[in-house]
């Protein structure tokens, strides 16, 4: 096993976190970048485990730390799969694996928000309010940054789409959107309908919030990808297709996921985890044979509101931590690369003595997307997008130009 | 106070949804329609088909027994292993199908829906989530045999009998939580190393963080790291191996599990006397001013405004503190709190809220089995399944989505086109809505082009949406 100090920098290519990546100032991207670009924001509510999807298995206190949890490294039964040592992917990412060969997924570690206390609920508001407090605003940075976008030709549209009942924090505000969430229900007649746009025309929130449904139902239900189903985020992840890949449909899809609060049995290559990260991976596939050439112009963001506790606790799982892992991926990114500042995971190298240490803040990547490929103003993405992030400086160089 | 309208409010925003003649009987003291409904013992809810939280844990035990031998057996991917893991659902579905459609009838027909709203509430409040298959045979008996019997209660004592019910301990993993020093962890030590054993934090950080104090409210990662140690050993009987002893699916201390010796928690030291060392802590921590800051929160979120003015918070956290958590005593503050009767209607229904209104208004019969649940599925809240402990979510803009529209009022023309032939919406909708009834609904529901198109109106209606 390759040994390394402390805090080592690591790094595929010619990049250095430190050098290179980080520099603030106006980006330069191919001019049509603000029609053509696609992102997507996946939320992984529950706090993933880090240490579990992309376990740094060569790091020396790894093994010892994550007993039965620990995977072993590649070429062996159960082995991760290679990205650049010490770190591994979970062998159930076999989707992002084959990104990650087609450099077209860049995996960040020991990474987190401003948050540093261990409540899902406060994390999540964070990671979705894009400020440094919990509950401090009630719009999310996704919106505000959509808000910011130069506007596009034409009438005025829904910039982003909520696979869901309802939208998440992440992308409420001033920017309008819309949710779409598959119905079993059969659809109303039109006179009913319009009966019931005239009982709302006093009614500001409902004669909206109806609009933006009729107007996304009638998208979801031009989209072939429709009919397709299968995996357990099949229909969302078509849906997010069909949207994305119109030329005048929203340029911006979030949707969420529960289930990586991983307290009890864990398990390790497989067990509970190993299956919802199968889950996930395949929904990913299918997105992106969903958007088909849309996919060159995507960039996905997955991310949670923070890691898990380095050490297995007394149930083979693992408890509320810090430092996490956060990916991106996409025919528009730059990719085949782990960006870490990795701190280790020596006692002395743990955060409070029991999480890992986060060394790089996810505004930092969010932030160099924004501006890379959807070309939010510079200013606006350190000011209403992200207030008080001016010490978390954009990455640059994470979107293919 | 009293308006045209808070008959209505009595009856939607405190209740369930007002059915046919209710307004008539509220009259003129919509207030003490509400306060007679906090006299008397909440009645105990009883189906058949419902069974106790120990009788169903008891018989899981078994079936998990013979899933281990089933693997043992059986090969990877072959179908008896196959067979063996649905096992559990299997036997959970009838049950919690059973729970949830008592609960759904209480709902729709009972006298009381005051008091039935405070239950659903602390349910919320105290959230167990059905997509942990292990509670799925038991969040109905959470509510229950703990909440239900208490909400008339003292707040400590239905805190005490939420935090050692099987279900809690099960949906927040403290029943395997070990001491790390405990007589428990050095047997296992000795026979196998590298076994991992110790505490899991869920249970001691979700009571302080949800069901207590309140997440910023002061307390640090090491009083949840103690107040877990504080609560290793409360566990529940007769599962196999280490955690063999007690009476089967029942609440039970394991001093064989607990961290021994005395423990500091928010600067106060707890001698290690068992079990009592734990409910010394919550007794303590219930009777702290941010636990009543939180709770009245969290009342006036649900009963009065998405953000409740603080002088509504401070007039139910004072009735909180000044009564020791004299549960009907703070629900009659909230009926005096600024703003408790306020119009517009501030509260968008959630689905459930939506769902039971309707088929109270409407009087429509609960049916048999899966059906009549389907609703709650189809506009987005299953029972009994909010996705974590936290709960489902109080505000409008958690509910109030595009497509969460469009759903409800697609199920609304589902429901007027069943039964609107046998409805007449013109005279239902002053009957449901009251001084609420604006004249735009009227105006629509008097031109309909059918009668269940005017009841779908209804239904749609602005005023029915909120409470």
């Amino acid at each position: 096993m390759q040994s390394f100090g402390r805090r080592r920098f690591i790094q595929s290519g010619a990049w250095a976190l430190g050098a290179t990546l980080v520099t603030s100032g106006v980006s330069f991207a191919r001019a049509d970048a603000d029609t053509k670009s696609r992102f997507v924001f996946v939320i992984l509510r529950g706090a993933l485990d880090g240490l579990a999807v992309v376990p740094p298995y060569g790091d020396p206190d790894y093994a010892s730390l994550r007993r039965d949890l620990a995977l072993h490294a590649p070429g062996s039964a159960g082995g991760v799969l290679p990205l650049s040592n010490p770190f591994g992917l979970h062998p159930s990412c076999q989707f992002l694996h084959e990104c990650f060969t087609a450099r077209e997924l860049v995996v960040f570690h020991a990474i987190s928000s401003p948050y540093r206390e261990r409540s899902h609920f406060d994390g999540q508001d964070v990671l979705e309010n894009g400020t440094v407090r919990p509950h401090a605003v009630q719009t999310g940075w996704l919106n505000r940054a959509l808000a910011a976008m130069p506007v596009r030709g034409g009438a005025e549209r829904e910039r982003g789409v909520a696979l869901g009942q309802n939208v998440p924090l992440v992308m409420r505000g001033p920017a309008a959107v819309t949710s779409w969430s598959p119905s079993k229900l059969a659809a109303l007649d039109d006179d009913t309908l319009q009966r019931i746009t005239d009982l709302y025309a006093s009614d500001p929130l409902l004669a909206k919030r109806l609009a933006d449904a009729l107007a996304a139902d009638e998208i979801a239900a031009s989209s072939q990808a429709m009919a397709q189903g299968g995996t357990r985020y099949g229909e969302v992840i078509n849906a997010a297709a069909g949207f994305l890949r119109r030329e005048d449909g929203p340029q911006v899809a979030v949707f969420d996921t529960i289930g990586w609060d991983t307290h009890a049995n864990e398990g390790s290559a497989e067990g509970q985890l190993a299956g919802r990260l199968a889950a996930l991976d395949a929904g990913l596939r299918t997105l992106k044979e969903q958007l088909g050439p849309v996919w060159k112009d995507t960039a996905v963001v997955l991310a949670t509101e923070f890691g898990r506790t380095v050490a297995v606790n007394g149930t083979r799982g693992t408890d509320h931590g810090t430092g996490a892992a956060a990916f991106l991926l996409g025919g528009a990114v730059r990719g085949g690369r782990v960006l870490a500042d990795w701190p280790g995971l020596s006692a002395r190298a743990l955060y409070q003595g029991r999480d890992l240490q986060p060394t790089l803040d996810l505004r930092a990547v969010l932030k160099g997307v924004l501006q890379e490929h959807l070309l939010v103003p510079y200013d606006a993405v350190e000011s209403s997008v992200f207030p008080d992030s001016a010490r978390a400086k954009a990455l640059k160089g994470l979107i293919r130009t | 106070m009293l308006q045209p309208f808070t008959s209505a409010i009595a009856a939607n925003r405190f209740g369930l949804g007002a059915r046919p003649g209710d307004l008539a009987h509220i009259g003129n003291d919509p207030v003490g329609w509400l306060r007679v409904q906090l006299k008397g013992a909440p009645p105990a809810l009883a189906a058949e088909g419902l069974r106790s939280s120990a009788d169903i844990i008891a018989q899981s035990l078994v079936v998990r027994r013979e899933i281990r031998q089933a693997r043992q057996e059986a090969k990877n991917g072959d179908a008896a292993a196959l067979e063996a893991v649905i096992k559990l659902p299997k036997l959970f579905r009838p049950l919690y199908i059973a729970e949830v459609t008592a609960r759904f009838r209480q709902a729709a027909a009972t006298d009381r829906p005051f008091l039935e709203r405070v239950t659903q509430f602390w349910t919320n409040h105290f959230a167990v989530s059905v997509d942990k298959v292990a509670v799925l045979g038991v969040a109905g008996s959470l509510e229950r045999e703990a909440i239900r019997p208490r909400v008339l209660g003292n707040f400590t004592g239905l805190l005490l009998a939420v935090e050692q019910h099987p279900a809690m301990l099960l949906y927040l993993d403290n029943h395997i939580s070990v001491g790390p020093h405990s007589r428990a962890a050095a047997i296992v030590g000795r026979r196998n190393a590298k076994r991992p054993v110790g505490i899991n934090e869920n249970l001691a950080r979700e009571i302080m963080e949800l069901h207590t104090l309140g997440v910023g409210s002061g307390y640090t990662q090491a009083d949840v790291t103690t107040f877990a140690e504080v609560i290793t050993g409360w566990s529940i009987g007769g599962e196999a191996g280490r955690f063999s002893s007690g009476a089967p699916g029942q609440f039970v201390f394991r001093s064989e599990l607990h961290e021994p010796g005395a423990k500091v928690v928010l600067g106060k030291r707890y001698p290690d006397n068992g079990i009592e060392q734990g409910e010394a802590v919550l007794r303590d921590i219930a009777a702290r001013p941010a636990t009543a800051h939180f709770i009245a929160t969290k009342l006036c979120r649900h009963f009065i405004a998405d953000d409740p003015a603080p002088a509504a918070v401070a007039h139910v956290a004072n009735a909180f503190t000044s009564s020791s958590g004299d549960l009907p005593t703070v629900y009659q503050a909230l009926l005096t709190a600024p703003g408790a009767w306020a119009q517009p209607l501030s509260k968008y229904k959630t689905p459930s809220d939506y769902i039971v209104s309707t088929f109270r208004g409407l009087e429509l019969p609960v049916g048999d089995g899966r059906g009549a649940l389907g609703a709650f599925e189809v506009l987005g809240q299953r029972t009994y399944s909010p996705g974590s402990p936290a709960g489902w979510p109080d505000r409008s803009d958690d509910w109030s989505g595009a497509s969460a529209l469009m759903k409800r009022i697609e199920w609304a023309d589902a429901v007027g086109q069943r039964v609107g032939g046998r409805r007449e919406a013109a005279g239902l909708a002053p009957e449901l809505l009251g001084g609420n009834l604006s004249a735009n609904t009227s105006t629509a529901i008097s031109r309909a082009a059918s009668a269940p198109q005017a009841l779908t109106l209804l239904l749609a209606a602005p005023e029915f949406m909120r409470r």
